[in-house]
């Protein structure tokens, strides 16, 4: 009997050395003469164990890892004989660290085969479209609205009246865009999902084309995402020749179809507007807001433009889960959450479950604390653009409120966490000099305000007037915070403000920086 | 290692016309000329203002927005290492400067050799087998400085 061997082709396993383990695996298969058909899935997410792969047994899946190349032979040995291994996991659905999250985005993700169509329908995939399809575009927004869901690319504006305010455009075109361009530091929850599950993103975008009447979609892909680009094609290839995408979507009288654009490595493009420039072929320049994308806004037509993780929610809303969806969470911050462990962290990975879990227990419980096994001075939530966040705003919660109460953010669910061996006054410059290079220039505060905000902060590193220049920094970061356009210039006062508030004894030359620099 | 044809005018205005029908694609053909070539010829930002009816500057402009496009061709391999915040975080500055004092140079330039483009880079989404780098569009997580040296000493080959 050939053995089914799943074998992830994510990139995070890729550079981890999925690739070598599925060659050996062959070799060793070939040498031991067992018959074995090797699926490349999507991650499971559990990266700290990557490559992980998995064996289909009677009991489900039963997982190994972290792989090396040289563990193959004796890895096929153990799973033919259902025997004992030092990298056995058990069954895979059966790992705390899953099991104890609510996958809902992410519940086909390391699981199906992302180029079969089949695969995915076989996972309860297209659902959502099948009833959408059944559905009067107004009770497919009903649903969006129901769900509560809020858009996962860091701004948080509710679904449903985004989408009905496209809807209810009159335009002889309509577009669905999926920014795609996940620049922020510690987040990898999209360049996942598109490439372990990349027809959910397709469905979602399809289902968004129906409800407010468009007909052609774009997904704006980072270039330093080449695997997802590559996930992101095949999968529209074969929903095209599945007529899941193309004139009759499903067999239906609607008309959808997709097509990925890839960015150049401008960060300042994950901003919406400022994508919706580069989609048109232009340098990627902040618009002005309004008029809103909805209603005008690639080639100035009303616009829907989500994030890949928004739209990945959306078949299971679709799929008659809006009231389940909503069911999870707290306060305004609705359903379940992506969130992205990440950086000297033990167990590193996504973690999908319901807003409302504390940082603490993400950054302590499931993520084990550091790497390094040192105490765990900062964590960075939401990106670059996020505030750090020092062991005593553990208790937070993870809710958009929740964190915007406490001069955070919660941004696209990033979480990097830093050591006691941090300097923050070095990161707080670092904030500053990334605006600084990815600034687009449109607005003064961020194009000027981020340059001399490194210099400030390099001055007070080197104890040139430490208070003075601390205020002008405050002051820098107030005036960027309220006079830029976007959430570049806008937002980068987070991570420096949160350096300042929480660690202010690392600005100046104090013992601990003093050492650092030894 | 990636292999680029020497630039040649026909053949850039073959793969300009061949992508000039595309609405709003002037990144896609920029992206085109740079996998043909290895990067964007000077006299090709005049051929695709002329083939998208774009004005030389806006062409110009874009082209010289993104940090991807290339003026001239990079060393025969290039090595991103990502410098943002996670791979900060898991120690990703030391590696840095050993990338730099083993090649000689500082990040964001190529080695007199021609044999290696080293470059920063502000994310791979490999947040979680943090450090990470990219060699010719090969990813690789998990750095330290073992990895790295075999790195740095696969691009010097």
């Amino acid at each position: 009997m050939t053995i089914r061997i799943f074998v992830p082709r994510d990139a995070g396993a890729v550079a981890v050395g999925a690739d070598e383990v599925a060659l050996a695996l062959e070799k060793a298969a070939e040498k031991s003469r067992t018959a074995i058909e090797i699926v490349r899935t999507g991650s499971r997410g559990l990266y700290w164990l990557e490559p992980m792969i998995e064996i289909a047994t009677a009991q489900g899946r039963v997982a190994y890892g972290p792989m090396t190349s040289t563990d193959a032979a004796s890895v096929l040995k153990a799973m033919v004989a259902d025997g004992p291994h030092a990298l056995r996991l058990g069954v895979t659905e059966e790992i705390p660290w899953l099991k104890r999250q609510t996958r809902l985005t992410f519940a086909r993700c390391g699981v199906v085969d992302p180029r079969s169509v089949a695969n995915y329908r076989a996972h309860g995939g297209y659902k959502g479209l099948e009833r959408a399809l059944t559905l009067a575009p107004e009770a497919i927004l009903a649903d969006v609205t129901a769900s509560g869901l809020r858009g996962r690319g860091g701004a948080g504006f509710p679904t449903g009246i985004k989408w009905k305010t496209v809807a209810q455009a009159t335009a002889d075109q309509k577009y669905v865009v999926c920014n795609a361009d996940e620049g922020d530091s510690g987040t990898f929850a999209d360049r996942m999902i598109m490439e372990g599950d990349p027809f959910v993103v397709i469905e979602g975008m399809t289902i968004a084309g129906i409800a407010v009447g468009a007909t052609k979609g774009f997904i704006y892909i980072r270039s330093e995402y080449p695997h997802a680009v590559e996930a992101m094609n095949t999968a529209i290839s074969v929903a095209r020749r599945a007529r899941y995408l193309g004139p009759h979507v499903g067999g239906s009288a609607q008309s959808f179809d997709l097509e990925v654009r890839v960015g150049a490595g401008a960060y300042v493009c994950g901003e919406e507007t400022s994508l919706l420039e580069s989609l048109e072929g232009r340098r990627g320049i902040v618009r002005a807001k309004p008029p809103l994308p909805a209603y005008k806004g690639l080639f100035g037509k009303p616009t829907v433009i989500n994030n890949v993780l928004s739209f990945a929610a959306i078949p299971f809303i679709l799929a008659g889960g809006a009231k389940a969806y909503a069911d999870f969470g707290i306060g305004r911050s609705r359903g379940t959450m992506p969130i992205q462990l990440a950086g000297n962290i033990k167990h590193g990975g996504l973690f999908e479950t319901a807003f409302g879990i504390t940082l603490g227990e993400l950054v302590d419980d499931i993520g084990g604390g550091t790497l390094s096994g040192r105490p765990v001075r900062a964590v960075q939530v939401g990106g670059p653009l996020g505030a750090y966040f020092p062991r005593e705003l553990f208790d937070t919660p993870f809710d958009y409120e929740a964190f915007a109460a406490r001069d955070g953010l919660i941004g696209h669910g990033g979480i990097v966490v830093f050591d006691d061996r941090v300097d923050m006054a070095k990161q707080a410059r670092f904030a500053m000099e990334f605006c600084a290079i990815e600034s687009c220039g449109k607005c003064t505060p961020c194009r000027i305000g981020s340059t001399r905000g490194v210099e400030t902060i390099d001055r007070i590193r080197a104890g040139e007037r430490v208070a003075e220049n601390i205020a002008v920094v405050e002051d820098l970061c107030n005036t960027m915070k309220f006079g830029s356009l976007c959430a570049l210039g806008g937002f980068t006062p987070y991570p420096v403000m949160s350096a300042l508030k929480h660690f202010r004894k690392d600005f100046g030359p104090t013992p601990r920086r003093l050492q650092a620099a030894e | 290692m990636p292999v680029y044809e020497p630039w040649d005018a026909e053949r850039g205005a073959e793969i300009i016309a061949d992508l000039a029908h595309i609405k709003g694609g002037t990144l896609v053909i920029l992206h085109a000329l740079q996998g043909a070539f290895g990067y964007v010829p000077e006299p090709a930002v005049p051929m695709i203002a002329s083939a998208l009816n774009l004005s030389r500057a806006e062409v110009h402009g874009v082209f010289t927005f993104y940090h991807d496009f290339r003026r001239e061709p990079a060393g025969r391999h290039v090595l991103k290492l990502c410098r943002a915040e996670a791979c900060q975080a898991a120690g990703g500055d030391a590696l840095a400067a050993r990338a730099e004092s083993k090649l000689g140079i500082a990040i964001g330039n190529t080695t007199a050799d021609m044999r290696v483009t080293l470059e920063p880079i502000y994310c791979l989404g490999l947040c979680a087998t943090a450090p990470s780098a990219m060699l010719d569009g090969r990813v690789v997580g998990r750095l330290d400085e073992a990895r790295l040296d075999a790195l740095v000493a696969e691009a010097q080959r």
